[in-house]
């Protein structure tokens, strides 16, 4: 299954700011289901694809060595509707990165619009989960993640570790 | 930095936990604990610490409010417990948190008990004061 909520990388400031793109179509089975009748896009995977620009962002900003966890929906509130043929601009910032954890405040809007504001923290869970053992290959940053980023190709790519 | 004075810490801290926990403000007084009596989760001590940092303008290291190293220096720990050296280790390096309670049994998973809302007002205003 693909889970990604994020279409491309628009821009990328490492370890500073990130804007993903995610169109939204007809296509996409979850718009029929979710409100028969309405097609409208879920607000829980707007959140989603804000945490998959953020926790990219983040992990880039550590050289992507930590498995970086959604930990926490800081703050989640929505102002408008997002329809079949809008397009999603995700953006986010990193306000506070340590060994441990990041946190990051997000804007997601559309045509110009404030569609949602949402702000995560994430957990470097090597660095936070002492006792339990998990796998030494980084199961968030798959290849599939990773070639996410690499559909970034705008000023300043080529200081974007991959 | 102006003086603060510890009444205005503590609204300050009343207000990043209500925030950060979703807790009532009359729930957050000096002697609750933050794990027992406001539900926090270990990631929630993350997002408090950042958002601290940001209504005071601090950098709070994460080694100042907990000293993990202690907690996880065989030395110290005996079969889960901190041993005499390892409490006066964690009282030399946590003077913001009354350990009175915790000396009687010093299981290290109950180390979370300490942290009541006083010895984060208590860590704050040291804090403030060596800015100066």
């Amino acid at each position: 299954m693909r889970w990604i909520w994020i279409d491309r990388f628009a821009e990328f400031v490492p370890g500073q700011r990130a804007v993903a793109l995610k169109s939204v179509t007809l296509a996409e089975e979850h718009l029929h289901d979710h409100i028969p009748g309405f097609p409208i896009m879920p607000a829980c995977l707007l959140i989603e694809g804000m945490a998959q620009t953020a926790g990219i962002l983040v992990g880039e900003a550590r050289g992507f060595a930590e498995k970086v966890i959604l930990a926490k929906i800081k703050r989640a509130v929505f102002h408008r509707l997002v329809r079949p043929g809008h397009q999603v601009r995700h953006e986010a910032v990193i306000e506070h990165l340590t060994d441990a954890a990041a946190s990051t405040a997000g804007r997601i809007t559309c045509d110009g619009e404030l569609v949602g504001e949402v702000d995560l923290v994430f957990s470097h869970i090597d660095q936070n989960i002492s006792g339990l053992d998990f796998p030494e290959e980084n199961f968030v940053f798959t290849d599939q993640f990773m070639d996410l980023l690499k559909t970034y190709r705008g000023q300043g790519a080529g200081e974007v570790s991959l | 930095m102006p003086i603060v004075s510890r009444d205005e810490i503590l609204e300050k801290v009343r207000e990043t936990l209500v925030d950060a926990l979703s807790v009532d403000e009359d729930e957050v007084r000096e002697d609750v604990t933050l794990t027992g009596d406001l539900g926090a989760e270990s990631i929630d001590y993350l997002d408090i610490v950042f958002r601290l940092e940001k209504a005071f303008n601090i950098k709070i290291p994460q080694e100042e409010l907990l000293p993990r190293e202690i907690l996880s220096n065989a030395d110290y720990v005996e079969n889960r417990k901190l041993n005499p050296a390892g409490l006066q280790a964690l009282k030399a390096s946590m003077p913001h948190a009354d350990l009175t309670e915790f000396e009687q049994d010093p299981d290290i998973d109950k180390i979370s008990d300490v942290f009541t809302v006083g010895s984060i007002v208590n860590f704050i205003e040291a804090k403030l004061a060596a800015q100066g």
